[in-house]
């Protein structure tokens, strides 16, 4: 009698699908997220601590408006910008809104070019957002600085509300901080893709493992997130 | 990875989902500009801000092309923050409701503004 040959159990059971395949994962040995790049799930539960951390800043900045006895200052008019002596509401903050949310165009093509290995679209759409996260960050700092010559502190202003300038120094920071480090990201990022280093697949300043075009979406997932926060911003502190 | 890849949307529907995402900002913001107000105005920017938001985190993060146990352990968590809006909400009622029977009424703001 022949010994029958090794037959692997995972290729004779059909793969499950929906919510048992959820139940199939989380039970399974070892991994969790199959088929996932360690860094992706790495980057997602970065991103998930940081909605936690923007949700208590956008939470806590509810809880003082809502509890202040004086009212909130009139976002629309703090924000006007005067063009040709005609006050436009919260004109520079649009502008902000478009040019971030171009900047998530050109990194979702940066990644489509990615893995269709075309390095130097890949390089000029990286660039690009590059260019236009840092103008986000120049005309914030633009910003900043009227509010600062209108005499908005984080302790009072002339317009309302004391609680106006702590929140809105607290959150735009935090923004900001999260945007300017996402631009330096993408330089770093910008320089491998022109190096040829995804395609050569070299290994990383802080790791052995081998790199790939995956750590272009990777990085395309917190722009995004930075995004995603812009829009919660924009909706509950500029306009509501 | 290479079977992963062949999921990859096409760059056609990240333009399409971009050019949405204009669109719905720019509503957004037509909604501070023509000063809608409340309470359409907080229905329309929540109704904007969750479709934006859907979007961005669908198709440009990939959520639609990821395994379920992936997506479920990045949006189940992020539920808990209904809990703490809850909270904070109830929380600035009451000081509210504190500080105007304890301190008087709130401070009118007409002088405030004339001694600037």
């Amino acid at each position: 009698m022949t010994q029958p040959a090794p037959v692997s159990s995972a290729a004779s059971v059909p793969a499950p699908t929906g919510l048992n395949s959820l139940i199939a994962d989380i039970s399974s040995d070892q991994r969790a997220f199959k088929n996932v790049p360690w860094a992706k799930v790495m980057m997602w539960i970065f991103l998930l601590g940081d909605v936690f951390v923007f949700g208590s800043f956008l939470i806590g900045y509810m809880n003082v408006r809502i509890s202040t006895q004086v009212p909130w200052p009139h976002t629309a008019e703090v924000f006007a910008l005067t063009v040709a002596g005609k006050k436009i509401p919260m004109l520079l903050v649009a502008i902000m809104t478009f040019v971030l949310t171009s900047s998530c165009g050109t990194m979702s093509l940066a990644v489509g070019y990615g893995y269709q290995n075309d390095r130097r679209r890949t390089l000029l759409w990286i660039l690009i957002t590059a260019l236009l996260g840092a103008s986000f960050v120049g005309m914030q700092a633009i910003e900043w600085t009227s509010l600062i010559h209108e005499g908005v502190r984080p302790w009072g202003n002339p317009m309302g509300a004391a609680q106006f300038g702590a929140s809105f120094f607290l959150i735009t920071g935090f923004h900001g901080t999260h945007v300017t480090i996402g631009v330096i990201f993408l330089l770093i990022t910008a320089v491998k893709v022109a190096r040829g280093d995804l395609e050569n697949r070299r290994p990383g300043f802080m790791t052995g493992r081998k790199g790939g075009y995956e750590i272009v979406e990777i990085l395309s997932l917190y722009w995004h997130f930075v995004d995603l926060v812009w829009v919660f911003i924009f909706a509950v502190f500029y306009l509501w | 990875m290479t079977q992963e890849h062949s999921q990859q949307p096409l760059i056609a529907t990240y333009v399409k989902i971009w050019g949405l995402l204009f669109v719905l900002a720019a509503a957004s913001y037509s909604v501070g500009y023509f000063e809608v107000q409340a309470p359409l105005r907080q229905i329309l920017l929540i109704a904007l801000m969750l479709l934006q938001a859907g979007l961005i985190v669908s198709v440009l993060m990939h959520l639609v092309w990821e395994r379920l146990a992936l997506v479920y352990a990045i949006l189940v968590p992020p539920l808990l923050l209904i809990t703490l809006i809850s909270i904070g909400a109830l929380d600035g009622l009451y000081t509210v409701t504190t500080r105007n029977t304890f301190f008087g009424p709130p401070a009118p703001v007409a002088p405030e503004a004339e001694r600037r």
